[in-house]
């Protein structure tokens, strides 16, 4: 199948049309819009599900599969976050608070999108070609970019503010407000973070046995999953609609680094996963996984440490430049990648 | 019925500030509050983000001196970086002692 092909199969998938579709609503200005409520329902369960799955598959896992894997993506967790800054606050000359802010998101990770690039290697490639591990690696993935970019923002606001005149900032400002701790414990129990470790921990107990019991519920494989899995992507669609009117805010610099970067980190991760050892499928997801950007663990963790940082920015590109091009285009793109490099 | 005065603080805030300004006004003293989900646009025209939750409306009645403290704090810490208004009114309340 040419790569063309891919894309074309690709954006006919059920899910990729009600993120289109979404998009579509916005755009003639429908009142459609998913209940908050359901949309907080459903995130928690795609979440807890995944979790669930990656624990039970775990459960049958030997861990020094995991060791290089995990190695690979905690090194994606801390490059991502670096590259996304310097990219940003010395190419683009976005801010200090602008240029962490973004990093955060995009040395995080989308679990829809972790989703999308597995069934997108399913249907190319055949059920079972992604490695059990995979979502422990998404639970790995989540935090240390956030932290990271966090604390390069934090640091270089209150250097700034011992220097005024350095950087742009009030000078009223007090970075130091909020602990250190304080962003640990929220970004540890935050929400997507719990749901996937307590489905892990779950599935790792109850292995194949407990799970077959709710295996119709809760598995990616069943039409229940699936469903929601397209509900949550209209919703997203909706939200990304929305946002599309402020990517004439966002300028050029940011239009072409929420493409340009999910192309790099994505080449990365499919990289670092060829050497961590890991095959085809998985290596396509690590890549997705690295070229995604998060836009449910990620916002709050920023608006709350970083308010100095202008949401229209990080939403914008998270949600209405990198998640749809990653959904379209970058996901075929990485299994190509992946197929290059370690395909048989 | 005997009535006395007291001073209502009511905060609109973003809903993430929840758990940080809940924090603050207990710590002021204030005895309670009351939250609310709310929405609404501001003086920009519009919302930080729709991703971020709706806003939350904090009612507190307590004596001029503790709104006062939490005032003050909200100054110091919310006014310049984040979405918050805040704003004092005068009620009459029944049981005063509950309030102080």
């Amino acid at each position: 199948m040419t790569l063309f092909q891919m894309f074309q199969a690709n954006i006919c998938s059920p899910m990729v049309l009600a993120f289109a579709f979404g998009i579509v609503c916005r755009l003639i200005k429908s009142e459609l819009a998913i209940p908050r409520d359901l949309y907080t329902s459903l995130s928690i369960y795609l979440l807890f599900a995944l979790g669930l799955k990656g624990g039970v598959e775990l459960s049958h896992c030997a861990w020094q599969q995991l060791l290089w894997p995990a190695v690979a993506t905690i090194v994606l967790g801390c490059i991502t976050p670096l590259s996304s800054f310097a990219i940003l606050r010395y190419l683009g000359g976005f801010s200090i608070a602008d240029a962490a802010g973004i990093a955060a998101h995009y040395g995080s990770v989308s679990a829809v999108t972790f989703i999308a690039a597995e069934k997108f290697v399913y249907a190319n490639i055949g059920e079972g070609s992604v490695a059990a591990i995979m979502p422990t690696l998404l639970t790995l993935l989540e935090i240390p970019g956030i932290q990271i970019a966090l604390a390069i923002g934090v640091i270089g606001l209150a250097r700034a503010k011992a220097h005024p005149g350095s950087g742009a900032i009030r000078p009223s400002l007090d970075v130091t407000s909020r602990s250190m701790g304080a962003l640990w414990h929220e970004l540890l129990t935050a929400r997507s973070m719990v749901l996937l470790v307590g489905g892990l921990v779950i599935g790792l107990i109850i292995g194949y046995d407990g799970y077959a019991s709710v295996k119709p519920f809760f598995d990616k494989g069943e039409w229940m999953f699936k469903g929601a899995l397209t509900l949550f992507l209209l919703e997203m669609g909706l939200v990304a609609g929305s946002r599309l009117s402020d990517l004439k805010h966002a300028g050029a610099f940011l239009i072409v680094f929420g493409i340009a970067m999910p192309i790099a980190h994505g080449a990365l991760g499919v990289y670092l996963g060829s050497l961590a050892g890991l095959d085809e499928g998985s290596c396509t997801v690590l890549g997705a996984m690295a070229a995604s950007a998060s836009y449910i663990a990620a916002p709050p963790a920023v608006r709350m440490t970083l308010p100095e940082a202008n949401p229209t920015y990080y939403l914008t590109a998270a949600l209405a430049i990198t998640f749809p091009f990653n959904l379209l285009l970058g996901i075929p793109l990485y299994f190509r990648m992946a197929q290059a490099l370690v395909g048989t | 019925m005997n009535t006395h005065s007291m001073t209502l603080l009511t905060i609109i805030a973003e809903a993430i500030l929840k758990d940080r300004l809940v924090q603050e006004v207990r710590h002021a003293g204030a005895r309670g509050f009351t939250i609310t989900e709310v929405s609404g646009e501001g003086s920009r025209q519009r919302r930080v983000s729709e991703i971020l939750g709706d806003n939350i409306k904090i009612e507190v009645i307590a004596t001029r001196e503790t709104a006062d403290r939490i005032l003050a704090v909200l100054q110091q810490e919310f006014f310049p970086r984040y979405a918050v208004i805040a704003f004092l009114s005068d009620v009459q309340v029944v049981r005063e002692e509950k309030y102080i």
